[in-house]
C-alpha cells in the first residue's frame, strides 16, 4: 500500500469553485477555524455568565436557571443538538429560516461548549478562599465590582488549563458541522475521498491540519498561561489537595 | 400555535424504526467500555512501567488518538479495515459493515480516553502502597492486580462512568458512516413520515432523558463512594 502514494490528487481539479483540491482543502481549514473561534467566543460569554450567575450569593432561581443550562445542553449529543438548530428551531422560530448553516453551528457548538465552560468557571470561583469574597465586601466593593476586580481575575487564571482543552475539543467538536453541509474540513475529506477515491492521502492531510491547529492552541494557550501567571498562587492552590 | 404533530407515533412506529437503533447503541456502547477500558489499563501500564520502549509508542497512540477529531478517526476506520477482516463475520459483515466499523474505531478511541482516567487513578495511589506491597514481597504483577488497580478503579470509578455518558452521546457521530444506531432511527423515521422536525425534537428529549438520569446515578454514587473513604 506504501508505495502507490498519489499526492499529486491535490493538484487535480475538483471541477467547482475551486481550481485545485489543495485550494479547496484550505478553505474548508478557514472554515473550521472560523467556525471553531466564534463559537470558542460565544461559549466564553455564555459560558462565564452562566458559570458567574452560578455562584453568585442569595439568589436560588439564577443558580437553579445555570444548572438548567448546564444539564441541558451537557446531556443532549452534539450532533442531535445541530440537528434542533438546524431543522428545528427553524421550524418553530420562522425567522431563523434565512439564518445560514455556518451560523447555526457556531451557535450550536457554541451553546454546547457554554455548558462545560460555565461549569470550569463556577468550580474556579469556588476553588477560591472564601476570603477573597470577604476581602472584596470587607472594602466596600458591590457584588459586580468584587467579581470584577478580585475574584474573577483569579478565578480565570485557575481555569486556563481545562480552558485550554475545552478550546481544543471546539476545534475537535467543529467536526460534527460536516452533518449539515458547512464545508470545513470533515467535509471536505468526505467528499474529496468519495471523488478522488484518494482517501487515505486526503484523510492524511486533513488530519494533520486538525493536529496542527490542536498544537497551536495548545502552545497559544500555555504562553496565556505564562503570561498571566500570579506568582506562587496558582502553586499552592494544586498543591492544597490531598484530603 | 406551532404545526407540531406527534400523533404519527406509535409503539409500532417506535419499535420498528428506533428500537433497533437504540439496541446498537447500547450495545455499541458496552462494547466500548470494556474493550476501553481493557485496552485503555494496558494502555496506561505501558506508560507508567518506566521502560522507554513501552511508554513512547503507548504515548504516540493516546495523544494522537486525543488530538484527531472522532468523526475523522471513524472515517479513518471505515476506510482502513480491510474487507476481508468483514468476511470473517459471514453475512453479517456485508449488511453490518459500518455497525462493525463502528465498534472497532469505538474501542481504539475510546481506549486512549480511558488509559488516561486509568493513568490518573493508578497515580492517585498513595506511593506508599506501592511500598507495602514491595514489602511483603509481591511481584510487580501481583501489586498491580492485588493492591493498586482495585483501588485505582474505586477512585476513578465516578469519572468513567461519566466517560460512559459520553461515549454513548458520541455513539450517534456514527452518522458519518451511515450506521444505524439511536439517532438514526430517529432520523429514519422522520423522513419516512415526513416528520423530521418531531422526529429530531423526539430524539433530543430521549437522549436528554437518558443522559440525565444515567450522570444523576453516578452523581449518587460518587456521594456514596466518597461517604465509605
Amino acid at each position: 500500500m506504501g508505495s502507490n502514494w498519489d499526492w499529486q490528487v491535490f493538484l487535480q481539479d475538483p471541477g467547482g469553485k475551486f481550481p485545485t483540491y489543495w485550494q479547496w482543502m484550505l478553505s474548508a481549514w478557514g472554515w473550521t477555524l472560523s467556525v471553531s473561534l466564534l463559537a470558542l467566543i460565544v461559549a466564553l460569554v455564555l459560558g462565564s455568565l452562566v458559570g458567574i450567575i452560578r455562584t453568585l450569593p442569595d439568589n436560588p432561581w439564577l443558580i437553579r436557571l445555570g444548572n438548567a443550562w448546564v444539564e441541558l445542553f451537557r446531556n443532549i449529543p452534539l450532533l442531535v443538538q445541530i440537528f434542533l438548530w438546524y431543522h428545528v428551531i427553524p421550524a418553530l422560530v420562522p425567522p431563523m429560516k434565512t439564518v445560514p448553516s455556518f451560523i447555526l453551528v457556531v451557535l450550536a457548538l457554541g451553546f454546547f461548549t457554554s455548558a462545560r465552560i460555565a461549569e470550569q468557571v463556577r468550580s474556579g470561583i469556588q476553588a477560591l478562599p472564601k476570603g477573597q469574597r470577604y476581602a472584596g465586601m470587607a472594602v466596600g466593593f458591590t457584588t459586580f465590582q468584587y467579581y470584577r476586580y478580585v475574584i474573577l481575575p483569579m478565578a480565570y487564571r485557575i481555569i486556563i488549563p481545562p480552558l485550554t482543552s475545552e478550546t481544543m475539543n471546539i476545534f475537535k467538536n467543529s467536526s460534527v458541522a460536516f452533518a449539515v453541509s458547512v464545508s470545513e474540513l470533515t467535509m471536505f475529506a468526505m467528499q474529496a475521498q468519495e471523488e478522488t477515491s484518494r482517501g487515505i492521502e486526503v484523510y492524511l492531510a486533513v488530519t494533520a491540519l486538525y493536529v496542527v491547529s490542536a498544537f497551536a492552541i495548545n502552545r497559544l494557550m500555555s504562553f496565556i498561561e505564562k503570561k498571566t501567571r500570579v506568582p506562587g498562587f496558582i502553586v499552592s492552590a494544586s498543591g492544597g489537595g490531598g484530603h | 400555535m406551532l404545526n407540531l404533530d406527534f400523533s404519527f407515533y406509535n409503539w409500532e412506529v417506535i419499535s420498528n424504526f428506533v428500537l433497533k437503533g437504540f439496541y446498537f447503541s447500547v450495545m455499541l456502547t458496552l462494547i466500548a467500555t470494556i474493550g476501553g477500558v481493557f485496552f485503555g489499563t494496558l494502555l496506561a501500564l505501558m506508560r507508567l512501567s518506566g521502560k522507554k520502549w513501552l511508554d513512547a509508542p503507548a504515548a504516540i497512540y493516546v495523544n494522537g488518538m486525543r488530538s484527531i477529531p472522532l468523526v475523522m478517526v471513524i472515517l479513518w476506520f471505515f476506510l482502513l479495515v480491510p474487507a476481508s477482516f468483514y468476511s470473517l463475520f459471514g453475512s453479517m459483515g456485508t449488511n453490518y459493515r459500518s455497525e462493525i466499523s463502528a465498534v472497532i474505531t469505538f474501542i481504539a478511541f475510546e481506549a486512549a480516553y480511558f488509559s488516561e482516567i486509568m493513568r490518573a487513578g493508578i497515580q492517585s495511589i498513595p506511593r506508599g502502597q506501592v511500598n507495602a506491597g514491595q514489602a511483603v514481597g509481591m511481584t510487580y504483577n501481583q501489586n498491580m492486580r492485588l493492591v493498586i488497580l482495585p483501588q485505582a478503579f474505586r477512585n476513578m470509578l465516578p469519572v468513567l462512568l461519566t466517560q460512559t455518558i459520553i461515549l454513548f452521546q458520541d455513539t450517534s457521530l456514527v452518522y458519518a458512516i451511515g450506521a444505524y444506531d439511536l439517532l438514526k432511527g430517529f432520523d429514519t423515521m422522520g423522513k419516512q413520515y415526513g416528520r423530521t422536525v418531531e422526529s429530531y425534537l423526539l430524539a433530543a428529549v430521549v437522549y436528554f432523558i437518558l443522559c440525565y438520569s444515567l450522570s444523576w446515578m453516578v452523581k449518587r454514587l460518587h456521594k456514596k463512594i466518597a461517604i465509605i473513604r
